[in-house]
Order: C-alpha cells, then structure tokens, then sequence
C-alpha cells in the first residue's frame, strides 16, 4: 500500500428528500492515524459514519477503502474488508453470551461449509475450538474475561460499551469507527476509555475515526480533527488549530456544555 | 364484453372496494399507533353481523335501529380486544404482540362457532336495500350505489375527528411519537382505545354492508374480507386514512374487473390480492400516499 | 471419561432407549396410542423446523402450511400407482410425467422436502426484502396462494377431492427416525457458528450486519432448512392420514405450530420438542370437548370448536403472562441434569 490511498472520503452528499444531513463531506486518513470528527447535536457525523459502513448509500460521492470502489456495497460486505464500527446507542446481541458476542464477529472468516457444521464433522468442529480461543483472549485483552459467561445484557454500562469494541475488534478490522465511545461516562470511565483506544490501536495496529461529544477527551485523544455543522465541513486540523478556529467557536457558542467539556 | 355488463362490473368493483376501504381504516388506525396488524379486525365484521341478525331476531328491533346499535357494539367490542390482549403486551416485543392477535383472532372466531354453530345463518335484507334501479339499461341494486356513498361520508365524518377535534390531534401526535406524546401528559391508553373505537366503528359499518352484500353470515366471514382490507391498507400507505380507502377502491375495482376480463381466473381471486401485496412491498413499500420510512441508527 | 464422551454416550442411550418404547408400544399398545406418538413425531419435526425460523432467527414467519402442503402432495403423487392416479383423477387427468412415475416411500420424502425447498427458494426473495408484520403477512399469503393453487390445479393436485387411498406408510419408526435426526441436525446448527449469526440477526440485525453477517443469506438458510424439513414431515402426514387435500392445509395448521412453539419457549428446541409432545397428546385428549357426551339422563351434544377456544386462550394467557414458555431459550444439557443432581 506504499502509494496507494489507504482511506478516502470524497465529496460525500447525503439528502433525506428535501434536507442535506451532510453536505460535501471529504476526508484522508492515513495509516495508523487517530481522527477524531467532532460538531454540535445533529451536524450528521453519524450520518458519515453511516455512508462509510454502507448502512446509507450516499446521494452523491465516492468512499476509497485500500484503492477500491467500496461506495453502496452492504454493510456485512464493507466489515469483511477492514472497517468496523461501533453505535452511538449501544447495539450488543443482548440475550447472548458476553463471548458469543464477540464469537459472532468470527463468522464472517469461517471456512468450513454449513454442512460440516450440520453433521459436526472435524473440519468445522476444529475451527469451532479456534473461534472460542481467540474469542477469550481477544476478552482477555480487553478485560472481560472473567463476564465470558455472563449475557451481554447483564453487563453495567461502561463495560458494554468495552465490549461493543472488542466484538468490533473480532472482526479484524484495519479501521475502526466510533461512535461516541464515551457518551454517558463519567470523567474517570472516560479518561480509562481514552487510554484503552490507544492501547487497542497499537495492539491491532489500526487507524481510529471516532465522534464524540466529549470536548476534553478528543482534544486529548485525537491527531487530527474534522468539525462539522450542519451537515458542512467548518474546519479541519490539530486540536490547537481547531480549538482556535473562529468558526467552530462560533458553531459551539450555542452549546456551552460541548465547550466546557 | 358490451358497456352495460362493464358499467355494471365497475358498480360492483366500486362497492367491493369501499367495503374494503372502510375495513381498511381500522388497520392503518391501529397500525399509525401500533405498528401492529390487528388480525382480529376482521373478526370484526362477524361481530358486527351476528349482533345485527340478533337484534333483529331475539329482539325484533327494527334495522334502522338494530343496525347502528350493532355498529357501536362493534366499536365496543374493539376496545375489549385492545384492553385484553394488547394492553398488557405494550412493552413487549413486537413478535409477541403479533401472535396474540392471531390468538385473538382465532379465539373470536371459534367462541362464535361454538356459542352460535358454524351453520351460516340469513342475513335480513331490510326492503330499501334489496330494491333493483335501472340506470339507462344498467340494473343495479341500490346497495351497490349506497355502499360507495355511505363509506365516503364515513371518511369525511372520520377526517372530521382526526384533523379537527382535540382527540383526533392526540391520536395523531401518538402515531408520530409515543414517548413525547407520553410526556405532553396525554393519556395514551385512552387515545389508543379511542383509536379502537374509531376503527372498529369502521369495521361494523363495514361488517353490516358485508352482510347485506352477501347475505350469508357464518363464523369465519371475516377472514378473508380482513386480510385483503389490510393488503388494501398497504397498498394504500399503511397508516394513511384515505390511503386507505383508495386503497380499498383499487383492489375491489382490480379484483372485479380480472374476473369480469377473464373468468377462468375466477378460481384464483383470493390469491391475486396478496400477489399485489407482494409486488407493492417490493417495488413501492410505502403504498401510494405513504411517506418514506427514515431509518434511525 | 471426559464430559464430552460422557454426554454422547448418554445422547446414545437416550435414543436406544427411545426406540425400546417405542417397540413396547409397537408390541403392547393400542392403535389410539400409535396414532398419538406418530402425531408427536411428525409435530416435533415440524415445530423444530418451525422454530429455526420463528425462535432462532426471530422472523415470525406464518406459512410453514405451505411447505407441508407442497411436501404431501410430492410424497403422495410419487408413493401413488399410476394405475390408481388414473382412477383418482376423474375430472381432469394428471399431467406427465407424474402419471408415469412411481417411487419407493423414502424417496418420496427426500423428493417431498426438496420440492418444499425449491419453493422456499423461490418465495425467499421477496419474504426477506420485509421484516416483521409485513414478513408474517407475506409468508400467510404464500400459504394462502398453495391452498388456492391446490384447489385450481386439478391436473396436479385432483383440486378439491384430494388425493385418497394411500399408502399408510407412516410408521412409528418412520416417524421417530426422522423427528429424531431433525432434532439432531437442526440442534447441531442452532449450536454453530451459524445458529450464532442467526441468533445474532434476532438480536439485533443492524448490529449483526455491522459485524459482517449477510442478514438474507442467513435468513435464506434457515427458511430453507425448515422448509425442507417441514416437506419430509408433510409427506409424512400424507401418509399417516392417507387422505389429503386442500382443506387440511390451511392456515389452522399454522396456528397449531405456532401455539405449540410459544407455549414449549420461543428459541428453544427442547420446548418446541415438549410443546409438540404436549400438543398431540393434549390435542387427541381433548377430542372430549368436542364429542356428544351422556351424563346420566343428561345429553350434551358435541361441541365443534370448543378445542380451538381452549386452544387460543392458552396460547393468549401464555404469550401475555408467561412469554417464555415452558422452557424460555433454554435447552436441556447433560450439564445442566447433573449439575441439578448434584444440587449445585
């Protein structure tokens, strides 16, 4: 990938009949990168993370993944190419294990046939006892091991939103998306959740883009930021260059609370 | 086929299709609200046409007062289906909503069959319904003419309700919003049975013209009649009143003019309104005054 | 000996000992009996098949009547002579090449569940373009379009008459073998990677498409799988009751499967397995509700209905106050027996 583009966005339009959730919206990330798009109650950041994922198709633009095409393919179909995400509501399979949560993601790199799993034949059985493994250590790294057995539903919130990423991490994604990891968490849970989103991206070695409301903790988190208002693109740039820009200050001025943190 | 038998077939279609439009009310009332498809509407009908034929035999009441007497019973007996087997499964998962109404449905209908047997019985065809006009050589029967007219003044009366009274307003705000309506301090359990009453109002006015157009009442009458109004409510854009009943015109007209165009396909007729089902969700799930479904992450 | 080996050598016995009743009443029992545990058989294949698609994949899917139907028939043209299909269709003469052919029973089956898998394929297209009660309304016309199939295509299915006189095939052993593979194989996929994805979808289908499962392919294969299943037990019916026709394929038929697979836990196989047991039994036993009864001077006639009364308020008192059934999503284990035992 030495020249190629690892992840583009370009001039991605979304219109919901009459209203631009989100106007024009271009973006680069390269390698390794901790991006972080920020902007008040209904700019669309979800909406971009929702064209990016394939759960929208985009009125207008392309998304680049790897140097292909990936704009209007189906969600499951853009996962099994390296981009997971995360919900801003958390979304866990709530009547299933903590680990068949996370055993789920595995599914997508099965290799043996339904049959074999039918009839219980070795092939599939083994690749069975490999899913489990991975899935308690990838628990393990996350510290969740010892809720493996616990429904995902019985989890207290900061821990259901750690186990949102780790499900997202089994897919084996290169990027991964956040959606507002630390919405309802308080100033110590977010502090942890900011030092577990580098440690994951060093570990899985992988590129990060997240939203988050939480001023203090992208300003803290991120190398670069994305502010949008409205739907349009007000600025880009550091968290200083960013924190300075006369635009953003004016979009947050309606929000004291985004600006106080 | 001459203009007379197609003037003719077109009356008929007509009348089929508002009888179904009128049913159809019901479900898009509920559905608005819900987002449940009341099996048991159609039972409804069956309701309403028993209590009509009782009122008149047991208690030998003239029709003009038997007949909207079983209309508001009708309405009555909606409410109860709400109270029992939908109130206590609000928060419940949509799937177990679902099956008790098929459960409701099917306990209406075989409480009928055991209190009442499953011999149909007569409907009484009150004189002024059962006259012949002829219309430059067209001869229709004068229910056929009324149906139409009756249904759309009902539609008026409804609209009426909905867009102008204090209720009607509460009704729609619950079908936007159930929790903000909640938090305006509008008593939700009221306005959903009001909507009960509403549509199952509907649904006897349409059951009693059912039973005059064919005048043969047994317990499962409601079941065909039921699922082919709720096809005509999706056609129409599930949750709109007057999708609805254009809807209920549509698939009369449709289902008259197939057979009167091509009689062998008679035996099929129950089958083709849920092949328009099908094609509707596929090619234009919204029906056609729908509003597209903005989907939330 | 470790758990693993354990349970299977326990699942052995289970099933041997499964079979010694089943030569016990083959032996001993009456036909009333026989009758009884044919009808469980051929209901627990039919609820676990059900139940792939309704509990596991969470799609209240309501035309299983449909596959029955198409399987019946299948088993009973290709079971039929075509000398005694010539006297049978007297209004309108059967088509090639069913006229001609004629199979063994067991291929009749096979033949009956892959018919019914076809038509699954072909209505899974626009079944899974909807969710929810359109899925529900959708799946009842298809069965509702079979049953006007049936009566209209006369040179296939002899319309309205039916087909009479056949074979009764359908033996205890028939029965049970298949009902207990069903339970076997579709226990084994619910367990695997797959039944995961399809839990996954139940739970939450935006979240399980995010994580890389193909919602319809998914959907697909289980509608698929029941169908096929619901086919063999179809063509099992056929040859149980050895009459068919359009009337015995309605929409009821739906509905039994329905209350047996809410009332055994919704998900659950163990439940759908003890609702279909409770079913065929309760369901013969309270014939009594329906027949003329003498209590001294006293007669009461029958009461045709009363069944389906009770039927539907059980199925209404269960889905309002106990939503999860006789078993909830649990399924029986060995595990789970000793560690009761044991009082741990």
């Amino acid at each position: 990938m030495a020249n190629g583009i690892f992840f583009e966005a370009k001039n991605l339009t979304m219109r919901f009949g009459g209203l631009v959730a989100v106007n024009n919206f271009s973006l680069k990330l390269n390698g390794g990168e901790l991006m972080g798009l920020i902007g008040p109650n209904g700019a669309g950041k979800t909406t971009v993370f929702n064209m990016i994922t394939g759960t929208l198709v985009p009125t207008s633009g392309k998304v680049i993944w790897l140097d292909e095409d990936i704009t209007g393919l189906p969600p499951h179909e853009i996962t099994a190419r390296g981009i997971a995400r995360t919900f801003q509501n958390v979304r866990l399979f709530v009547d299933m294990t903590v680990q068949e949560n996370v055993m789920v993601s595995f599914h997508h790199k099965i290799k043996a046939s339904f049959w074999q799993a039918m009839f219980g034949l070795r092939k599939y059985t083994k690749e069975e006892e490999r899913i489990r493994e991975e899935s308690m250590t990838l628990l393990r790294q996350v510290g969740l091991a010892h809720l493996a057995g616990e429904k995902a539903g019985a989890l207290a919130y900061g821990q259901q939103r750690r186990l949102e990423i780790a499900r997202a991490l089994a897919t084996s994604p290169k990027l991964l998306l956040l959606d507002e990891p630390a919405a309802g968490m308080n100033p110590q849970e977010t502090m942890e959740l900011a030092d577990f989103v580098r440690e994951i991206r060093d570990t899985f070695d992988l590129t990060i883009f997240l939203i988050e409301h939480d001023m203090k903790f992208v300003m803290g988190l991120c190398e670069r930021i994305k502010v949008l208002d409205y739907g349009n693109t007000i600025a880009e740039g550091t968290p200083d260059e960013v924190q300075n820009n006369p635009e953003v200050i004016k979009a947050y001025l309606g929000e004291p609370k985004n600006a106080a943190g | 086929m001459t203009t007379k038998i197609f003037l003719q077939q077109l009356t008929n279609g007509i009348s089929l299709g508002s009888l179904y439009g009128l049913v159809a009310i019901g479900y898009t009332m509920v559905y608005g609200i819900l987002r449940l498809i009341n099996f048991a509407h159609g039972d409804l009908l069956m309701v309403a046409s028993y209590t009509a034929i009782y009122g008149i035999a047991m208690f030998t009441l003239p029709w003009y007062i038997s007949f909207p007497l079983a209309i508001i019973v009708t309405g009555f007996v909606g409410i109860m289906l709400d109270k029992a087997a939908y109130k206590p499964l609000r928060d419940a998962p949509r799937i177990s909503l679902l099956i008790s109404a098929i459960g409701a449905s099917f306990l209406l209908e075989n409480l009928a069959l055991v209190v009442i047997g499953g011999v149909p019985k007569a409907f009484p065809r009150p004189e002024i319904f059962a006259k012949v006009v002829s219309i430059h050589g067209v001869r229709i029967q004068v229910l056929t003419i009324y149906t139409p007219i009756i249904t759309i003044l009902l539609l008026f009366g409804l609209l009426f309700i909905v867009y102008r009274t204090k209720a009607g307003k509460a009704m729609r705000a619950a079908s936007m919003d159930f929790e903000t309506t909640r938090l305006m301090g509008i008593d939700l359990d009221r306005i959903i049975a009001f909507t009960f009453l509403l549509g199952s109002t509907m649904a006897g006015a349409g059951g009693i013209m059912w039973a005059l157009k064919y005048p043969q009442v047994n317990p499962f009458m409601g079941v065909i009649p039921g699922l082919k109004a709720f096809i005509a409510a999706v056609l129409g854009g599930i949750g709109n009143i007057v999708g609805a009943v254009i809807g209920g015109f549509l698939l009369g007209l449709a289902e008259i003019l197939l057979v009167a165009f091509m009689p062998e396909a008679a035996q099929y007729r129950d089958a083709f309104a849920f092949v328009i089902l099908i094609l509707v969700l596929l090619f234009r799930p919204t029906g056609i005054m729908g509003e597209p479904i903005v989907d939330k992450t | 000996m470790t758990k693993e080996r354990r349970n299977l050598l326990l699942n052995i016995a289970s099933i041997i000992s499964v079979y010694i009743i089943l030569w016990f009443f083959q032996k001993y029992g009456t036909e009333y009996q026989i009758r009884i545990l044919n009808n469980m058989a051929v209901f627990i294949t039919l609820a676990v098949s059900y139940n792939l698609v309704n509990g596991i994949c969470g799609q209240l899917h309501l035309g299983p009547n449909a596959f029955i139907t198409i399987g019946a028939y299948t088993a009973a043209l290709l079971t039929m002579s075509p000398a005694e299909k010539q006297m049978s269709f007297i209004i309108k003469p059967l088509i090639w090449p069913f006229s001609v052919i004629q199979a063994p029973f067991p291929v009749s089956l096979i033949a009956a569940g892959i018919a019914a898998t076809i038509f699954a394929f072909l209505i899974s297209f626009p079944v899974f373009r909807v969710r929810g009660d359109y899925l529900a309304i959708v799946t009842l016309g298809f069965g509702e379009v079979i049953r006007v199939l049936c009566n209209a295509l006369q040179s296939v299915t002899n319309g309205p008459l039916g087909l009479k006189g056949l074979k009764p095939y359908t033996t205890i052993w028939w029965s049970w073998s298949i009902a207990i593979f069903t339970v076997i194989v579709i226990q084994k996929l619910i367990n695997s990677s797959w039944g995961r994805a399809m839990k996954a979808i139940r739970e939450n289908e935006i979240a399980a498409q995010a994580m890389g499962i193909n919602p319809f392919k998914h959907l697909m294969m289980a509608f698929l799988i029941s169908a096929f299943f619901s086919g063999v037990a179809g063509g099992l019916l056929a040859h149980l009751i050895t009459t068919i026709s359009p009337t015995l394929f309605t929409f009821f038929l739906t509905f039994n499967l329905l209350i047996i697979i809410v009332v055994g836990g919704l998900g659950s196989t163990t439940g759908a397995v003890i609702g279909a047991m409770l079913f065929a039994w309760g369901g013969e036993a309270l014939r009594v509700v329906e027949s003329p009864m003498d209590i001294g001077p006293v007669h009461i006639p029958g009461i045709p209905g009363m069944r389906m009364v009770l039927f539907s308020v059980i199925l209404m008192l269960v889905i309002i106050f106990a939503r999860r059934g006789i078993t909830g999503r649990n399924e029986f284990s060995w595990d789970w027996l000793f560690s009761k035992l044991s009082g741990k």
